[in-house]
C-alpha cells in the first residue's frame, strides 16, 4: 500500500497544481463575472428572475455532460472548455447569494440611507453589501467547493486534474489512486473554505488582520499550487520546448522539425500502457513528450484533428463506424486503406500503421453458463437473447455496431446493463448479467474463464489497434521514425499479458512498468 | 421656513394628501397628529422629497423642492427615525460621522464633530464612541439618531415618531432635550405623533390631521379652547380627562 501510495504522490505536484490553476481562475473569474452581474439587477426583480433562472438551468445540466457540451461547443480541449464549464458552474451560489442577501438588508435601514442622502451607489457600497456580507462569502463559498469536486470531472475533457487519479484508477483498478484523489479534492476543497471563512469573519468582527490572512494565504496556496509543477521539476531551462503554435489541419506539413509531442489516452488500461510506451520510444528520439491520459472516445480523435495531441491509438472498426458512419462489411485491409485514405484527406491526420493485433468487441460469457445453455457463437444466442441480460462498457450502446449487430443475428436482449468497463467483469462472473461486450486484448478474458463467442456473420468490423499522428506531426521525420519501430510489432498474447498486469488484483503493476515490459518483448534485437 | 401650498398626493391605492396648505415658520416646532394614515408620514416625506407631490407646490427656505437635487436637499435636512435607522455594522461614532464623511470632512474635523453632537445629546463620546448600536438601549440609541441627524448642521429637522418605539420615562427625558436643542440650534422641526399629549406639549403649532385632511392648525392653546370641530374635540378628549384626573389626585393626596 504505502509502496503504491508513493508511487501515486509522485504525480501529484502535476495532478494537484493543473487542478489549483484550473479552480483558481475559475473562481476568480466566476466572481468577476457574477458579482456585478448580481449587482446590476438587484434592484431590478424581473432582470433577476432571468439571470437566477438561466443560472438555474445551468446548474440542472449534469457536470459532465456541460464539460463535454464544451468540447464542441468551443472547437477546443483541455484548458479552455473545462475553465469554461467551472465559470458557469460557480456563478449560481454567487448570484442567488448576492441577490438575496441584500434584497434582505433590513428596509428600514434602506429607508433610513436614504432619507439620510446616501447616492444608491454609496446605500449600496456602505450599507448594502456589508450587510449582506456573510451570505455572499457563503455563497463564494459554496461555489468554491463546488468548482474543486467538479474539477476532477475535467479530466475526460483533456484538462489534467485530481481527476486523474480518479479515472486513470478506476480503469486500472487501483483503488488506492482513486483514494488519493478522492482525499485530495475534499482536503483542497476544505482549505478554500476555510480560508474564505476566516476572511469573512476578519470582515465582520472588523480584524482585518484575519481577512488580510485568509486571503492572502488562498492566494498563496494557489498561486504556489499552481507553479508547483514547475517548481518540482528543476529542469535546466530547456528552449526546445517551445509549443509550436496551433495550425488548422493540413496547413502544418512545411513547418520546422517538431520538438514536442503531446501523447493522448483514452480511458482505458491498454490505452494507459499503449501511451507510455509511445513516451518511451519518442524519448528515445529525444523529443519532450507531454501527456493528456483519460479522454473520452471521440475527445480524442477530436483534438488529434485539431493537433491539440499529436499522437493516439485508436482501433480500426471504431474509426469505421463512428468517425466515418460505415456500417458495410470490409476484411480488414480495406477497411484499414480505406481509413487512411479517408482520415488524410478529411482531416489531415496520419494512420501511421497497426500495431499487430487487435481488440475487438467480443460478446463472452461464463463458460459454465455457455455450456449449460449450448451456446458457442453468436448465432446461438438469437433464441436465448430473450431471457438474458447483457452487459457493457458506457459508449457501446450507443455505437453503430450494436445496432448491426442486434440485426445481424436478430438479438432481443432482456436488458441492457452499461457499467464502467472495470466493473464489466466482476458483473459477468457473479451472475448480475449473462453476457458481457469484451475487449479481446484484455486479458481478464482469460483470467476470469469467460467464453468468447464466435461471430460467424462478422457483425463487428475489425478492430486493429493502429497509431494516428496529428496534421502537425504527419509529417515530421523524428516523430515518424520513433513510432514506426512499433508497427507490426506487439501481438495480442503480448497485449493481453500487459493488460492483465495492471489490471489484476495482487502484483500490481504500473500502466508505466507494463510498458517497460512490453518494450523488452518487443523490441528488435 | 417649509411651505406647502395646495399639495395634493395620490397613491396608486388613493388620496394620501387632499389640498393641504400649510407654513411652519424658521425656528417653529410644527407637530403633526393624527392616526394611522391621516397623512402625517406623508406630509413630512414632502419636506426632503422622498414623496413627490402629485399638484402643488413644497417651498423649502422658499425654493420649490421639485427644482433642488434630491440628494443634497436631504442632507441639508436632519432625519429622526421611529425604529433609529441606525447601521449596525458601523459603530456610534461612524453612524454619526458617515455624513460629514461623505461630504468630503477631513478625519479630523469629523472626530470632533462626532465628540462635540454626542456630547450635546447626553452622550460621553469615550464611552460610546466606539460601541455598536446593538450594545446601546433603546434611548441611547435614538440619541445617537438625533446626533446623526444633526450632523451635517442642518437648519431643519424631521422626526418620524422618534419617541414611538420608546419606554415613558426615557420618551419624557429625550422629548424635554429634543425641545431644548430645537431651541438652542434654532430648528425649524416638523415632529410626528399620533400621541395628542405630546404634540400639545411639544409644538409651537399643533396640525390635527384625518384621512389626508387637515382639520385644525393652531397653537395648543387655541386647538384647547377653540376646537373647529367635533373630531378635534373627541381627540383633545383625552388629554383633558388625563389633567383633570391627575389634578384631582394631586390635590387630593397633598
Amino acid at each position: 500500500m504505502s509502496a503504491s501510495l508513493s508511487e501515486q504522490l509522485e504525480h501529484l505536484p502535476e495532478y494537484m497544481g493543473a487542478h489549483m490553476l484550473l479552480c483558481g481562475v475559475a473562481l476568480l473569474l466566476g466572481l468577476c463575472i457574477s458579482l456585478p452581474m448580481a449587482l446590476l439587477v438587484v434592484r431590478r426583480p424581473r432582470a433577476a428572475a432571468v439571470v437566477l433562472g438561466s443560472a438555474g438551468v445551468i446548474q440542472t445540466i449534469p457536470s459532465l455532460a456541460l464539460l463535454a457540451l464544451m468540447v464542441p461547443l468551443l472547437k477546443s480541449f483541455g484548458f479552455l472548455p473545462a475553465l469554461v464549464a467551472l465559470v458557469l458552474y460557480s456563478m449560481l451560489p454567487i448570484l442567488r447569494n448576492t441577490v438575496t442577501g441584500i434584497s434582505q438588508v433590513d428596509p428600514n435601514l434602506t429607508e433610513a440611507a436614504n432619507a439620510l442622502g446616501l447616492t444608491p451607489g454609496q446605500m449600496l457600497r456602505l450599507v448594502e453589501i456589508p450587510l449582506a456580507l456573510p451570505i455572499i462569502v457563503a455563497g463564494v463559498r459554496t461555489s468554491a467547493v463546488w468548482v474543486v469536486g467538479i474539477a476532477t470531472l475535467s479530466t475526460p475533457v483533456g484538462q489534467t486534474s485530481l481527476g486523474n487519479y480518479i479515472f486513470g484508477g478506476l480503469q486500472t483498478r487501483n483503488w488506492t489512486a482513486v483514494m488519493v484523489g478522492c482525499v485530495l479534492a475534499a482536503a483542497l476543497a476544505l482549505l478554500i473554505d476555510l480560508l474564505l471563512a476566516l476572511a469573512e469573519r476578519g470582515a465582520r468582527l472588523r480584524r482585518p488582520m484575519h481577512t488580510v490572512l485568509g486571503l492572502g494565504a488562498l492566494v498563496v496556496v494557489l498561486v504556489t499550487g499552481s507553479l508547483w509543477p514547475h517548481l518540482a521539476t528543476s529542469r535546466p531551462p530547456d528552449t526546445r520546448q517551445v509549443v509550436a503554435p496551433q495550425t488548422s489541419a493540413g496547413a502544418a506539413s512545411q513547418s520546422a522539425p517538431v520538438t514536442s509531442v503531446r501523447v493522448g489516452a483514452k480511458t482505458f488500461t491498454e490505452q494507459y500502457i499503449l501511451a507510455a510506451l509511445m513516451e518511451r520510444h519518442l524519448r528515445a528520439a529525444g523529443l519532450v513528450v507531454t501527456r493528456a491520459d483519460s479522454l473520452g472516445s471521440t475527445v480524442a480523435f477530436d483534438a488529434l484533428c485539431r493537433s491539440e495531441i499529436d499522437v493516439y491509438v485508436d482501433y480500426s472498426g471504431t474509426l469505421w463506424a463512428n468517425a466515418m458512419k460505415r456500417q458495410d462489411k470490409a476484411p480488414p485491409w480495406k477497411v484499414l486503406a480505406e481509413l487512411a485514405g479517408w482520415l488524410a484527406d478529411r482531416h489531415g491526420v496520419r494512420l501511421l500503421g497497426a500495431l499487430g493485433f487487435e481488440n475487438a468487441y467480443a460478446l463472452a460469457m461464463r463458460r459454465d453458463r455457455a455450456t449449460q445453455l449450448g451456446i458457442a457463437t453468436v448465432q446461438d444466442l438469437t433464441h436465448h437473447a430473450p431471457l438474458l441480460a447483457v452487459g457493457s462498457d458506457y459508449e457501446f450502446f450507443q455505437r453503430p455496431e450494436w445496432r448491426t449487430l442486434q440485426q445481424t443475428y436478430g438479438l432481443a436482449f432482456r436488458e441492457t446493463v452499461s457499467f464502467d468497463s472495470t466493473f464489466m467483469y466482476p458483473a459477468v462472473v457473479e451472475n448480475k448479467v449473462d453476457i458481457i461486450t469484451a475487449f479481446s486484448s484484455d486479458g481478464r478474458i482469460a483470467a476470469y474463464d469467460l467464453v468468447v463467442l464466435d461471430d460467424p456473420r462478422h457483425a463487428f468490423p475489425p478492430y486493429d489497434a493502429v497509431v494516428l499522428l496529428s496534421p502537425r506531426v504527419a509529417t515530421d521525420a523524428a516523430v515518424v521514425g520513433a513510432l514506426q519501430e512499433m508497427l507490426g510489432r506487439i501481438d495480442v498474447a503480448h497485449m493481453r499479458q500487459a493488460n492483465l498486469m495492471v489490471d489484476r488484483d495482487d502484483d500490481k503493476w504500473t500502466p508505466d512498468q507494463a510498458a517497460g515490459w512490453l518494450d523488452e518483448q518487443t523490441r528488435r534485437p | 421656513m417649509i411651505e406647502l401650498h395646495c399639495v395634493q398626493v395620490t397613491y396608486p391605492g388613493g388620496v394620501a394628501l387632499q389640498d393641504l396648505s400649510l407654513t411652519v415658520a424658521a425656528g417653529q416646532m410644527l407637530v403633526l397628529v393624527g392616526e394611522s394614515g391621516s397623512g402625517k408620514t406623508t406630509t413630512l416625506k414632502l419636506v426632503n422629497r422622498r414623496v413627490d407631490p402629485t399638484s402643488g407646490t413644497v417651498l423649502v427656505d422658499g425654493r420649490n423642492v421639485a427644482t433642488v437635487d434630491a440628494i443634497a436637499l436631504r442632507r441639508s435636512v436632519g432625519t429622526v427615525f421611529q425604529r433609529f435607522g441606525l447601521f449596525p455594522h458601523m459603530t456610534v461614532a461612524e453612524n454619526v460621522g458617515l455624513l460629514p464623511r461623505l461630504m468630503g470632512c477631513s478625519a479630523a474635523d469629523i472626530h470632533a464633530r462626532v465628540n462635540t453632537l454626542l456630547e450635546m445629546v447626553g452622550l460621553a463620546p469615550q464611552v460610546f464612541g466606539d460601541r455598536f448600536p446593538a450594545e446601546l438601549s433603546g434611548g441611547q440609541q435614538q440619541r445617537v439618531g438625533v446626533a446623526r441627524a444633526l450632523a451635517p448642521r442642518p437648519r431643519i429637522l424631521l422626526m418620524d415618531e422618534p419617541f414611538g418605539a420608546l419606554d415613558p420615562v426615557t420618551r419624557e427625558g429625550l422629548a424635554t432635550q429634543v425641545r431644548q436643542l430645537h431651541v438652542d440650534l434654532g430648528l425649524t422641526t416638523v415632529l410626528v405623533t399620533h400621541d395628542m399629549t405630546e404634540a400639545l406639549l411639544m409644538g409651537d403649532q399643533v396640525a390635527v390631521m384625518h384621512a389626508g385632511v387637515l382639520l385644525q392648525l393652531g397653537t395648543p392653546a387655541q386647538l384647547l379652547h377653540a376646537p373647529s370641530s367635533d373630531r378635534v374635540r373627541a381627540l383633545l378628549e383625552t388629554p383633558r380627562l388625563q389633567v383633570e384626573r391627575l389634578g384631582r389626585l394631586v390635590s387630593g393626596a397633598a
